[in-house]
């Protein structure tokens, strides 16, 4: 598949920024003045409108956006466009009680910390629900987006917040086990993907064409000699030839060096700082992992090409 | 309205008949006219005249070979199109409401006013049916002609499919698959009309008619001796040089 930057970019961001809202949901300590609570509601609630508004820049027609708020009942962009607003909304709530009183609403916290999962999820559901790409249609796709929506928003936590310890241990350790834990979901679905090709619904040009009882089915000519929106959108072809390294490149970044940075911040107690750097390294992992999820996805209608 | 109707009245549709198409492209040529004028925006073109020209299309031709076991390849000829799905997962993952199906007809429909151009409808099809219109940016795809099937201003005769209408060797045909007794029913039941990826659970309305079965000649033995002997012309000067030549044998 095409792999959009807009696309990308909103994947990676509002992932990072509804993890990190759901962990300042859960209570996750924060520095109490009014000011910080203000910088720190806004950064992460600036990170998901931010995401949100460049996935408005993969739309041909941005100015009717709106109108994709209406069938939740059915379609899953729909629902995670409904569930956003929703969970902004009440995030915004929260914040100007905690900057006017100080108090961070325990049961709205958890509401909220819920609602940004499931928002995470939604996002997840918008390609895992396509049977039409089989590399994504898979539990592992929704549990990948939660794990590195949720990595991303402990390591920010870690970097503002002001506890040391979480759940009994230091919070360099807890986001080192996040990162692990997320990372290693996303090799199985790598491994996943590598393998599955079209198995799931034993789809080939045979069937593609209902040709296929009379013998081996191979294309001889296509309809027209150039590209078309079919070929570009749904048949991205330089991904896959640099899909190795930008593996690596995305592990590195997005794993290792964030593992580091975590280490650092154990041993010389600078949380801040060497947190917020292994965050940036994150995000630019994340990004040659997103790409990655697009530009080597296989979709069904490459079998008649 | 993204949910689709439980079941439609009519369920109108193609049959495209694989043994006939012999490839012209004359309906994708006649259905790009069509609804160049037609519904919603024009199908537009980029670099139309340019070094690499693109545009949207409602109807491609695909051409495959098929090479059975024993047997040379043979080309088949595949025009493909919107095969108007039951199941529509195009309809049912749009998030704005303009990807509907009709439940009078079972025709799946763009509305092009509410379109965003998101594409997710286009990437949830399997068939490649949907394409975005790169001038417009809303999603085009076949309307069966719904501007012409119902169009009292045109004569009787003209009320199918520009496709249907144009296609020089009648490889397609336009009916309502909920009447058991239409012709395009009755086609499907005779030849054994097949869905495309019935697999991916969409239940097109669409059907294709495979290619009937080639004749095969007895004797494989084609350049050897016998099957040269055994090659007899009787008529005319053929025949005459025929006999004269294996007359001059028996002399030698
Ligand atoms: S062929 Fe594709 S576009 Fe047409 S109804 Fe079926 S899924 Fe939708
Ligand atoms: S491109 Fe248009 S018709 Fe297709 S899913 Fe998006 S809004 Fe619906």
């Amino acid at each position: 598949m095409h792999p959009a930057i807009s696309v990308i970019f909103f994947t990676v961001i509002s992932g990072a920024g509804f993890g990190f809202i759901a962990l300042l949901g859960l209570g996750w300590a924060m520095p109490n003045s009014a000011l910080a609570a203000f910088f720190i509601s806004l950064l992460a609630g600036g990170l998901c409108v931010i995401g949100l508004l460049s996935s408005l820049f993969h739309l041909g027609h941005p100015e009717r956006f709106w109108r994709a708020f209406s069938q939740w009942h059915s379609s899953w962009l729909s629902r995670e466009g409904v569930l956003s607003v929703l969970t902004l909304t009440l995030f915004a709530i929260y914040a100007l009680i905690w900057m006017a009183t100080g108090e961070r609403i325990g049961v709205l916290g958890f509401i909220i910390a819920v609602l940004s999962i499931i928002t995470i999820y939604a996002t997840s559901m918008i390609y895992a629900s396509l049977k039409t790409v089989p590399s994504w249609h898979n539990v592992l796709t929704s549990i990948c987006y939660v794990a590195f929506g949720l990595a991303s928003g402990i390591v920010l936590a870690a970097t503002f917040g002001t506890a040391s310890y979480v759940l009994g241990m230091s919070v360099s350790v807890l986001a080192g086990i996040a990162l692990i834990a997320a990372w290693g979901l996303k090799l199985l679905w790598w491994r996943r993907a590598d393998g599955v090709g079209f198995s799931d619904t034993g789809s080939d040009t045979g069937t593609a064409t209902g040709l296929g009882h009379l013998g081996k089915v191979k294309l001889f000519e296509k309809p027209h000699s150039g590209e078309n929106y079919l070929t570009k959108e749904m048949m991205h072809q330089i991904g896959r030839k640099h899909a190795k390294k930008l593996r690596a490149i995305s592990v590195g970044l997005g794993l290792i060096v964030p593992f580091i940075f975590a280490a650092l911040a154990f041993v010389t107690g600078a949380y801040g700082p060497f947190m917020f750097l292994a965050f940036l390294s994150m995000l630019a992992g994340l990004f040659a992992e997103r790409w990655l999820f697009f530009a080597e996805a296989k979709h069904a209608v490459s079998l008649y090409y | 309205m993204t949910m689709l109707p439980q079941t439609t009245q009519k369920k109108l549709g193609l049959v495209i008949d694989l043994d006939i198409c012999v490839g012209c492209h004359a309906c994708a040529v006649n259905c790009k006219e069509w609804n160049t004028g037609g519904y919603g925006a024009a199908l537009s073109d980029t670099e139309p005249y340019g070094d690499s020209p693109t545009g949207a299309w409602l109807n491609r031709i695909h051409t495959y070979e098929v090479t059975p076991e024993d047997a040379p390849a043979s080309i088949v000829h595949f025009p493909k199109s919107c095969l108007h799905c039951d199941d529509a997962p195009c309809v049912t993952v749009c998030p704005t409401g303009a990807s509907y199906k009709r439940s009078e007809d079972g025709i799946v429909l763009v509305d092009e006013d509410m379109c965003i151009g998101c594409g997710l409808c286009a990437w949830s099809c399997p068939y490649g049916a949907r394409e975005m219109d790169p001038t417009e940016n809303v999603m085009k795809k076949c309307t069966l002609c719904v501007d012409r099937i119902y169009n009292e201003n045109l004569e009787e005769a003209d009320r199918v499919p520009a496709c249907v209408k144009t296609c020089p060797a009648s490889a397609r045909h336009f009916g309502d698959f909920a009447d058991p007794n239409s012709d395009v029913s009755k086609m499907v039941a005779d030849r054994g009309g097949i869905n495309l990826m019935p697999e991916m659970e969409t239940s097109p309305v669409n059907k294709y008619l495979p290619p009937r079965p080639k004749t095969r000649p007895e004797s494989t033995g084609c350049g050897s001796a016998s099957a040269a002997s055994s090659v007899v012309a009787d008529k005319g000067v053929l025949g005459w040089l025929d006999r004269a030549l294996t007359s001059l044998d028996k002399l030698g």
